[in-house]
């Protein structure tokens, strides 16, 4: 071949690369950190859909840190004025980013997709920024969860408690067997994970709602709260000492191996139990926390949609908007990553029991107002204030402080964050 | 004419080669700097924010009890990893130079942990700290089942691992410092005072240990902004924990700062850390500098 015919050739590609993007559709950047197997396959889904109607998609992905090292990310690029077409952020920082003033109205969108209808209020609040819609949720993880390894209940003659008086006898018994009563991972997003199970089992709905969602200083320093703080210390009694630092897929191991009776962590610990070969209600037994039986504490990841000038690309990210609220996506992303479909009235057929069951819950959550965000996982408060609940409780937990002390503290230290 | 253009350009390059390198450091290193002191003084939290809202992060930030602990722990750490560093380096350079076979290949065994990042220190650490993993585990599989090991997952003693960690890491590169002075003395000195009847242990003491001078100069330097820069260290081994008990103001300072969206909050801690900085290194190398130029 002739040097010359293949700089012919290079521009041809070049010239038709240009022309079909320029033909079909405009460009997506997507920053997320969903890096690991089943999570990229959910993302690969997003993609090939949008490939499909013609757009590209880059994908952006930084990996580590639950989201950490992404943010940091997020925020140059966005100082730099040069921000992706969508990022996943979630919860009350999309009011944050709303409040910069860089993202997208999505309202025409939502309109035609009838998102307004499809979203309970709790959840679609949370994507709107004034009123508008910025942000487009993905999915639902149900957090207060308790996985049981019913063979080790038997073994120590227990039985799995609903309420957290049940729940000392059981784990006295359990621990008199010779077991580990709770796995526990004590890392402080772990460590709040269980403490604000406690708060919406002992408190309810509403004191959850007061004290962890509008971090009101009354409902953080008062005699529910105290209690709510005992009952949490009361585990670590049942915990081993090897907790501290400990991951929440090995404290899941060890509910799995038989070697702990019970693990308070959110539905993603369903996928630990399945890709370990285990059955669900025959190995393992997934229940509500004590006492939340009928209450719903939701994880909700989403896409903020930033503004962009081009014509093309905001077409795209239309689409890209479009596309994940759809049924199609909403179905296979949330197989694949065992969250559940955050739109209410799809199709059953493709989900196994437990999501079929957390689909009920969230529906009947919704419609009594027992469904509430998560306030570890980002949902509930900025994370300033996020925060300074988890360095109280963390303390309260690893240190000997009474628990009248740290309610008085955590009232004190969110007010400070504020 | 050529010639005198030549001279010029000769006289100039150094100047012109060391340019970037400076305005570099003018911009990233003190351009930021006062970037950072004047983001402190505002109130941002996600995004920078330019408005000066005065003192209020300062006070915001000496009245919370992290702060404190991880100020408390800073103290800990790093006058136990400079003073443990620099007496247990000093006598194995001491051991070392008493002309012993195989001196080369005992001075890699204890320079190798250099090799290593604080990262790999860290997570080697934790594992053989980890009572049901580590030390504790094997001594009680040796048959000593009452012996606790468990500073680790302690809250009262765990800044003390780090310690450990960060001293076995970093004695063999303040060992080999002092072996390098130590060959450095000229033998007639000593030989003059052997001639005067002076034993050894009078030698090291007031011989060999005051001309070290220099050396433990160094190693100060080196050890204590290690010290405080230390963060990848107290990730590996503890992140932080348990609780937040062996947090250090590095640690403190990129907690809020990027996972809390307290931008200018976090921004005050750097200052905070800037300034102890300051104050404790530039009198001392006011002090050792003017004394040398004196001598």
């Amino acid at each position: 071949m002739k040097p010359g015919f293949i700089r012919l050739v290079a521009i041809f590609s070049m010239l038709f690369a240009m022309f079909v993007s320029a033909s079909f559709g405009g460009e997506v950047e997507v920053l997320h950190w969903w890096t690991s197997g089943g999570e990229a396959k959910s993302v690969g889904v997003l993609k090939q859909l949008l490939e499909a109607e013609g757009h590209t998609w880059k994908d952006f992905a930084v990996a580590g840190g639950g989201g950490d090292t992404a943010m940091t990310v997020l925020r140059s690029r966005a100082v730099s004025g040069n921000p992706p077409t969508a990022a996943q952020v979630k919860g009350p920082q999309i009011q944050q980013w709303g409040d910069e003033g860089v993202l997208a109205n999505l309202d025409d969108v939502a309109k035609k997709g009838d998102w307004d209808r499809l979203l309970p209020a709790v959840v679609s609040d949370v994507m709107k920024y004034k009123g508008h819609y910025v942000a487009v949720p993905v999915n639902v993880h149900r957090i207060n969860w308790m996985w049981c390894n019913p063979d080790v209940f038997r073994k120590a003659g227990a039985t799995i408690p609903t309420t957290w008086e049940q729940f000392s006898v059981a784990a006295e018994k359990i621990k008199k067997a010779g077991f580990i009563p709770v796995a526990f991972g004590g890392q402080a997003w772990q460590e709040a994970t269980v403490f604000e199970t406690i708060v919406l089992g002992i408190g309810g709905a509403a004191f959850f709602r007061k004290a962890l969602i509008e971090a009101d200083s009354a409902a953080l320093n008062s005699e529910v709260m105290v209690k709510c703080l005992t009952i949490f210390k009361n585990i670590k009694q049942y915990t081993d000492k090897d907790a501290p630092g400990r991951d929440w897929n090995l404290a899941t191991a060890m509910v799995i191996q038989g070697k702990a009776a019970m693990q308070f962590m959110g539905d993603w610990a369903k996928g630990e139990f399945t890709a370990a070969g285990k059955a669900p209600g025959v190995d393992f037994i997934a229940a509500p926390a004590p006492e939340t039986s009928g209450a719903f504490l939701f994880n909700i990841d989403s896409f903020i949609m930033f503004n962009v000038k081009n014509k093309d690309a905001q077409a795209a990210q239309k689409s890209m908007a479009r596309l994940i609220m759809e049924p199609k996506f909403q179905e296979v992303f949330n197989v694949n990553k065992g969250s559940i479909p955050v739109r209410l009235g799809m199709s059953r057929a493709a989900f196994d029991d437990a999501a079929l069951r957390a689909f009920d819950e969230f529906a009947s959550a919704a419609a009594s107002g027992a469904l509430l965000p998560s306030m570890a996982h980002e949902m509930a408060v900025f994370p300033a204030i996020r925060g300074a609940i988890f360095d109280v409780v963390t303390n309260f937990y690893n240190s000997d402080m009474p628990p009248e002390e740290a309610a008085k503290k955590l009232a004190q230290d969110v007010k400070d964050a504020m | 004419m050529m010639k005198s253009i030549a001279d010029k350009l000769e006289r100039q390059l150094p100047r012109l080669v060391l340019a970037p390198t400076v305005l570099a450091i003018m911009v990233f290193v003190y351009g930021f700097i006062l970037w950072t002191a004047w983001v402190s003084f505002t109130n941002s939290t996600l995004l920078p924010k330019y408005e000066f809202q005065g003192f209020f992060q300062y006070v915001k930030l000496f009245g919370n009890d992290r702060w404190w602990v991880a100020c408390q722990n800073l103290a800990i750490f790093g006058s136990l990893f400079i003073f443990i560093c620099i007496a247990l380096g000093l006598l194995l350079a001491i051991l070392l130079d008493q002309r012993i076979r195989c001196e080369g290949a005992i001075r890699a065994v204890y320079l190798y942990p250099m090799a290593l990042s604080f990262i790999v220190t860290g997570t080697a650490w934790k594992w053989m700290l980890n009572p049901s993993l580590g030390l504790e585990r094997l001594m009680h599989q040796f048959g000593f089942t009452g012996f606790t090991f468990d500073w680790l997952v302690n809250s009262e003693m765990s800044i003390y691992t780090v310690v450990i960690a960060g001293v076995w890491q970093s004695t063999g590169f303040v060992m080999a410092m002092f072996l390098a002075g130590l060959r450095g003395i000229d033998d007639a000195i000593i030989q003059a005072a052997q001639v005067d009847g002076a034993g050894l242990p009078r030698i090291y003491r007031c011989i060999i240990i005051p001309s070290l001078r220099p050396v433990f100069f160094s190693s100060i330097i080196i050890l204590s902004h290690i010290a405080i820069k230390s963060f990848d260290l107290v990730v590996a081994l503890t992140s932080g924990g348990p609780g937040y008990s062996s947090d250090l103001p590095a640690t403190f300072m990129y907690a809020f700062a990027f996972n809390r969206n307290r931008l200018g909050f976090g921004a005050a801690s750097a200052m905070v850390m800037f300034g102890a900085v300051m104050g404790i290194i530039v009198p001392y190398l006011y002090s050792e500098l003017r004394g040398k130029k004196h001598a």
